[in-house]
């Protein structure tokens, strides 16, 4: 199947690639979710994103997938969307 | 070298068949030799060596209708002849015995490059856009890349293919690359192309385009204040209302529920002025757009008037225009308030009915701020029919009805903070500013409700007048 194509309805201002969402002026008092996909180490390596982030301001709450093999479930993301300005998601092994 | 005749043919036609025996004699006895370019099977003709036109350019770059078609020269000399015609064909290759063995005569067959959906396919295959393309990913969903990009209001949009752009600008002579104006809040110059990909997202069929171009001229109008309207806090945004033929070509409701969901032509066209200011003007609830509550018509807002009694002017007639014009007007509205009269059987009661309901647009005490339009059901028609009354009364009525002595709707009268200025005691004030109730009528057989839809509070030289727009 050929990928397809569209044509563009807005004014064009912006790339036509899609956009990043917006990054965080400062981590100063921004809450940081850190998402642990539950592979082996991946609790000692957060353990350190979470004490430099710490160092900087943020606030920090931790998570954990039920399992790496599948994506998160919605209830998950929703949850972090809700309580989290950023989320770091810890591959490890 | 330039070949001098080309052939266009295609195997599954029977007139293609008929006059494949002549072909090698052609490409022999013809000045400047022939081509022959074959549209579906490149083993057609067993007698020649065509070439592959199955992706059909030479045809479609050569507006092929009919094969056989035999051509003679290029560009702007080019000469041909359709079908089989042997003295014709004679004629055109001065071969003077061609064909001596076939029918005189056997009409050709359609080109592929008029199958159904082709004509658009091969254009947008080989014309230019004025517009960017969007290649998506392999696994990107096309719905879903719309919601991505903030392209939708958000309810699902058509994806703006090419084909189904091309479509679209079929239903307007003007030009792609036409601009019709700059587009607020951005004020970025607007190409009938750029409405056209929008109108395709709307959901429009090619019918209703003319109507799209006539909303967004009328709403780039500097006397419908687009930009502020977007801009305003207030619950308004643009209402489009549609007058004569082009209404019922378009199969717009005017009728049972016309002010509600389920009309293609009233939802799509409204919407699509939507995603114009929204995609092309950059206008963003939350960015420019400041509503602090919006209204629901901001998704669409679009109706036909019923014009089924010849005797009750319409809105554009009474905006200046005939009965068999065609015309949309812009009106800077927010939701609709119900009128429930179901006792009135005289003209009088019903218009102490409709103006005690008028009186409340934007608050019972502010007076000469918002327009309004007066929505009058059929059933409502028929008391001040059967009264003997015709619009011009009606509008007379009500004019009386809404004028107060200022100092009963003063700031603080009845208690209410709200009102109208202390240096107004004195005046005799009108609801509406001169020219600012307007009366259309539409709706269901059965049911004595009307219904006003209110105006923004910006009303007039100050903020946005109406602005009706002919549909070309």
């Amino acid at each position: 199947m050929t990928n397809a194509t569209l044509l563009d309805p807005t004014a064009e201002l912006q790339s036509a690639e899609r956009q990043l969402t917006p990054r965080l002026a400062s981590l100063s008092g921004a809450t940081v979710g850190l998402l642990d996909i539950s592979k082996p180490r991946g609790k000692e390596f957060l353990d350190e994103v979470e004490s430099l982030l710490e160092e900087q301001g943020a606030q920090v709450k931790r998570y954990s997938k039920p399992t790496f093999t599948r994506v998160a479930p919605t209830a998950l993301l929703q949850q972090i969307g809700a309580e989290c300005d950023a989320v770091v998601e810890a591959l490890a092994d | 070298m330039t070949t001098r005749y080309a052939l266009v043919v295609k195997k599954d036609c029977p007139t293609c068949a008929l006059i494949e025996p002549l072909i090698p004699l052609l490409a022999e006895q013809v000045d400047g030799g022939l081509s022959v370019y074959v549209q579906d099977d490149p083993a057609f003709p067993g007698n020649f060596d065509a070439i592959d036109d199955s992706e059909l350019e030479f045809s479609w770059r050569n507006e092929i209708e009919i094969v056989p078609t035999l051509l003679r020269g290029d560009g702007a000399n080019c000469e041909r002849v359709v079908g089989w015609d042997r003295a014709e064909w004679r004629k055109f290759s001065g071969i003077g015995d061609l064909g001596e063995d076939l029918a005189p005569h056997r009409p050709g067959c359609g080109s592929r490059t008029l199958e159904p959906g082709m004509p658009e396919k091969l254009a947008a295959r080989h014309m230019g856009f004025g517009a960017r393309k969007v290649e998506l990913a392999a696994a990107e969903d096309d719905m879903e890349t719309c919601f991505e990009r903030g392209w939708t209001d958000g309810l699902p949009v058509v994806p703006p293919t090419p084909e189904r752009v091309l479509r679209m600008l079929g239903g307007t002579d003007r030009e792609a690359g036409e601009i019709i104006g700059e587009v607020p809040p951005d004020r970025v110059p607007c190409t009938i192309e750029k409405l056209a990909i929008n109108a395709v997202m709307a959901g429009c069929k090619p019918e209703y385009f003319p109507l799209v171009i006539a909303a967004v001229k009328a709403a780039l109008d500097d006397r419908f204040c687009m930009h502020g309207l977007l801009c305003t806090t207030y619950f308004s945004s643009p209402v489009v209302i549609v007058n004569g033929p082009a209404a019922t070509q378009s199969n717009m409701n005017s009728g049972v529920n016309a002010l509600g969901q389920g009309n293609r032509a009233n939802a799509t066209i409204g919407r699509a002025l939507q995603l114009i200011v929204r995609n092309v003007g950059g206008g963003l609830p939350g960015g420019i757009d400041r509503a602090a509550m919006g209204n629901p018509g901001k998704y669409t807002y679009c109706f036909a008037e019923d014009e089924s009694d010849p005797d009750w002017p319409s809105l554009a007639m009474d905006r200046g225009f005939e009965r068999e014009d065609s015309v949309v007007t812009l009106f800077a509205g927010e939701g609709l308030q119900a009128i429930v009269d179901q006792q009135s059987r005289t003209p009088e009661s019903l218009a102490g009915s409709f103006a005690a309901s008028l009186r409340t647009v934007a608050h019972y005490k502010l007076f000469g701020l918002a327009d309004a339009i007066l929505v009058i059901s059929p059933e409502h028609r028929r008391v001040l029919r059967e009264g003997g009354w015709s619009k011009t009364d009606l509008r007379e009525a009500l004019y009386d009805r809404l004028r107060v002595p200022g100092q009963q709707i003063l700031r603080g009268a009845d208690g209410v903070a709200e009102g109208m200025p202390e240096r107004l005691r004195n005046k005799l004030l009108h609801k509406f500013r001169d020219d600012g109730l307007h009366i259309v009528s539409l709706g269901g057989g059965a049911g004595m409700f009307s219904a006003i839809i209110g105006g923004w509070i910006a009303a007039g030289e100050r903020g946005s007048q109406p602005v009706s727009q002919r549909i070309e």
